[in-house]
């Protein structure tokens, strides 16, 4: 079959490789018919993220039809269209009793590579790093899912198109638990920076669960100008405005009473000094990450606030503002989102028509321009916010 | 980052790290003889500041140091003078922050040995005072003898309840099962080999015994023949090797409930002689097979099979869960192989 393969930073290949076969009775394989690049896919593009290997498969959004089942899974039928989450959980552990999936303390094989970065394993993920598995992802005609009596959501309903229900792999639930984890109460700001994919769905989620308000801060204005389109939001540019105060001003000097991190460990700055100086400890791994939003959605939370944080990080972050965290009473939550909590729920928010997740969609491209797709999304060219791949 | 896996993940020694979270293999008894290890402590101790004294006037007034030792005072003497101030200095440091200082003890007698090479030549050169460098040289005698006797004390101690060169791994897990479930998966002894990877086959015989055939290194494999000691269904089993085994060893698991609802914690202790004694160990260490990384091993893929149905499997991991495994993976991507990959 043809596959995305990880070559080296900055380079991804379609590659032929061997057909995924059942190895474990919970298995199913299942035929890929839509996927899509995720922004933490460009992480892994870029090089940031360890233990990847030349010819590994990526891709963790797909979506396709079953076309084998081990002897395990009676759930599922050859046939069969699935939308399959992200993490691999399963489902017999007690995080995943406790609807922890992406902490899954078996799936996992590679934990003890974990337990030395982390401190402790999380569960494995589809195409992500040797770090959570090594498992092949879906950015290829055929994948291999593990636990699939677990994992796969069933879409029954035929005049669902796979776009509506494509980013219920990821981003949707992804942005949504970033609005979740906001525990938002009536008259809230919340700020969400990053109006990637999961930004957008973070800001509709926050709309969703009634905050009051919702800015999104970007630098690209055709994400800011998606983002007023979809949802009812205030959109702030970084490079246009001082971002702390424009949102003191929008709450009359509280500051938002959540903030949500949709970007993650490589963060733009608008300095360019600052962010050559970034760049530079990052590639001598003097810090893994370049955590400028985290760090400003931080110091513009409103005292005793929460910092709601979705996009990845890998490993240390330097110059951390802990003192403002500490003494102004923040909550930080965070975590790879635990996908199978929201799969049902988020599928009848898209089947009542509240959310349409397509409207990130910015590309459709066969599975055999991948590369292109990567290129494109890594440099925002051409106006891209999301890229869906066909085999 | 390149294509091949950073230095900084991969290339370092994962097993020593790993044994910190919880497994140790060890020759020493946690409960040994404490009191001698005290002293074999304070002597190391003594001869690291021993080590520091003697470096810094070495390193800051070498003319002094080669003058009162009957060296030649040359500018070339005095450029050793100071090397061997600096050896000094970091050997002494090594001794004292090391947690087990017995390697940096072991240096310290190879300083001495070419301490005393260095004095004799000049004791034989005429040059400087013959009769001084040989007084520092009997010095160095004494010191170097005080040098051996607390490496040796300082390396691995005896322990009298396991016997010279075995080996004990202990690991603990909790698995999301009753400790009826746990226990009895264990129980029946067929299962085993479904987890513990060295293990090809255990074969229950009756009457509380059974036969136990296991991977060794170079392809071969050993078999012994066990005999359960203690059965309390529920809570803990133990067994041995029944005597003339090739590898004689012991091991028990206990099962006690977990806190609040979690489950089953389980604790593996094995005392093991590996074939070829310590040697076999240590190098079997060398090749990732770390006994208490095993037992480890073992206990996860245990929680595995219980909790998942299982061993987990990737494409980067196909045999499943084993830490040497990780310093070598496949790429993830299909093998296209059924079955237990090689």
């Amino acid at each position: 079959m043809k596959a995305t393969c990880w070559m080296g930073p900055r380079k991804v290949e379609l590659v032929d490789v061997p057909d995924p076969v059942i190895l474990d009775d919970r298995d199913a394989i299942v035929r890929v018919t839509s996927t899509a690049i995720c922004g933490s896919d460009l992480h892994l593009y870029d090089g940031y993220v360890p233990t990847m290997r030349k010819g590994d498969v990526l891709g963790h959004e797909f979506m396709g039809e079953v076309v084998d089942v081990g002897r395990a899974v009676t759930n599922l039928h050859v046939g069969d269209r699935v939308v399959v989450p992200f993490p691999i959980a399963c489902g017999g552990c007690w995080s995943c009793k406790q609807g922890l999936w992406s902490l899954c303390e078996n799936s996992n094989p590679n934990s003890g590579l974990a337990e030395k970065m982390w401190g402790s394993s999380t569960g494995g993920i589809f195409g992500y790093s040797h770090l959570v598995g090594g498992y092949a992802g879906g950015q290829a005609e055929y994948v291999r899912v593990p636990f699939a009596d677990v994992g796969p959501l069933r879409i029954d309903d035929d005049s669902l198109t796979d776009e509506q229900v494509l980013f219920l792999t990821d981003v949707f639930p992804t942005g949504y638990m970033g609005a979740e984890l906001c525990d938002i109460q009536p008259g809230d700001t919340v700020a969400v920076w990053g109006a990637g994919p999961v930004g957008q769905f973070a800001a509709a989620s926050a709309r969703l669960l009634g905050a009051e308000q919702v800015v999104v801060i970007d630098r690209l204005p055709y994400r800011l100008r998606m983002a007023e389109d979809h949802s009812e939001v205030a959109v702030l540019n970084y490079e246009e405005v001082d971002v702390r105060e424009a949102l003191r001003d929008l709450t009359a000097g509280r500051g938002p009473d959540a903030c949500i991190d949709a970007v993650g460990m490589e963060a733009h700055h608008g300095s360019v000094p600052i962010e050559a100086f970034d760049k530079g400890k990052q590639a001598v791994r003097l810090q893994t990450e370049r955590a400028h939003a985290l760090r400003q959605a931080i110091t513009c939370c409103r005292n005793g606030g929460t910092v709601s944080v979705m996009g990845v990080y890998g490993g240390v972050v330097d110059k951390f503002p802990m003192g403002s965290v500490m003494n102004r009473s923040l909550t930080i939550r965070t975590g790879q989102c635990h996908a199978h909590r929201y799969l049902r729920p988020l599928l009848q928010r898209i089947q009542q028509g509240d959310v349409d997740p397509t409207f990130i969609i910015t590309h459709r491209m066969p599975l055999d321009e991948v590369a292109e797709g990567y290129e494109l999304f890594k440099r925002k060219r051409d106006d891209c916010v999301k890229v869906v791949l066909t085999p | 980052m390149t294509a091949d896996p950073p230095a900084s993940i991969l290339d370092a020694p994962v097993v020593d790290q790993l044994d910190d979270t919880g497994s140790r293999a060890t020759s020493q008894d946690p409960t040994g003889p404490e009191r001698r290890h005290g002293l074999a402590e304070r002597l190391a101790a003594g001869l690291g500041w021993f080590s520091l004294a003697l470096g810094v006037p070495q390193l800051v007034a070498p003319g002094r140091v080669n003058r009162l030792v009957g060296v030649e005072d040359t500018p070339r003497n005095r450029a050793i003078m100071r090397g061997v101030g600096l050896r000094e200095l970091g050997g002494g440091a090594g001794v004292l922050t090391k947690p087990r200082p017995g390697a940096f003890l072991a240096a310290r007698v190879a300083g001495d040995a070419v301490d005393l090479a260095l004095l004799g030549a000049a004791a034989r050169s005429g040059r400087g005072d013959p009769g001084r460098a040989r007084t520092a040289a009997l010095a160095v005698a004494g010191v170097t003898l005080l040098d051996a006797v607390a490496a040796r004390a300082n390396s691995r101690t005896a322990d009298p309840t396991t016997p010279r060169g075995a080996v004990r791994a202990r690991s603990r897990i909790t698995v999301n099962r009753s400790p009826d479930e746990a226990y009895g998966y264990w129980r029946d002894m067929r299962n085993l080999p479904r987890f513990m990877t060295h293990l090809e086959e255990v074969e229950v015989i009756g009457g509380g015994l059974s036969r136990w055939v296991a991977a060794a290194p170079v392809g071969r494999t050993v078999a012994w023949r066990a005999e359960l000691v203690e059965d309390e269904p529920g809570r803990r089993l133990s067994w041995r090797s029944l005597d003339g085994s090739e590898v004689p060893n012991r091991g028990s698991v206990d099962f006690t409930p977990a806190p609040g609802g979690r489950g089953t914690e389980v604790t593996v202790d094995l005392v093991f002689e590996p074939p070829a004694g310590a040697v076999g160990a240590a190098v079997a260490r060398l090749f990732g097979e770390d006994p208490a990384q095993q037992v480890k091993d073992d206990l996860r893929r245990f929680k595995q099979v219980l909790e998942a149905g299982g061993v987990v499997r990737s494409d980067g991991t196909p045999e499943g869960t084993r830490t040497g495994r990780l310093l070598r993976q496949r790429p993830a991507r299909p093998t296209g192989a059924t079955g237990e990959a090689t």
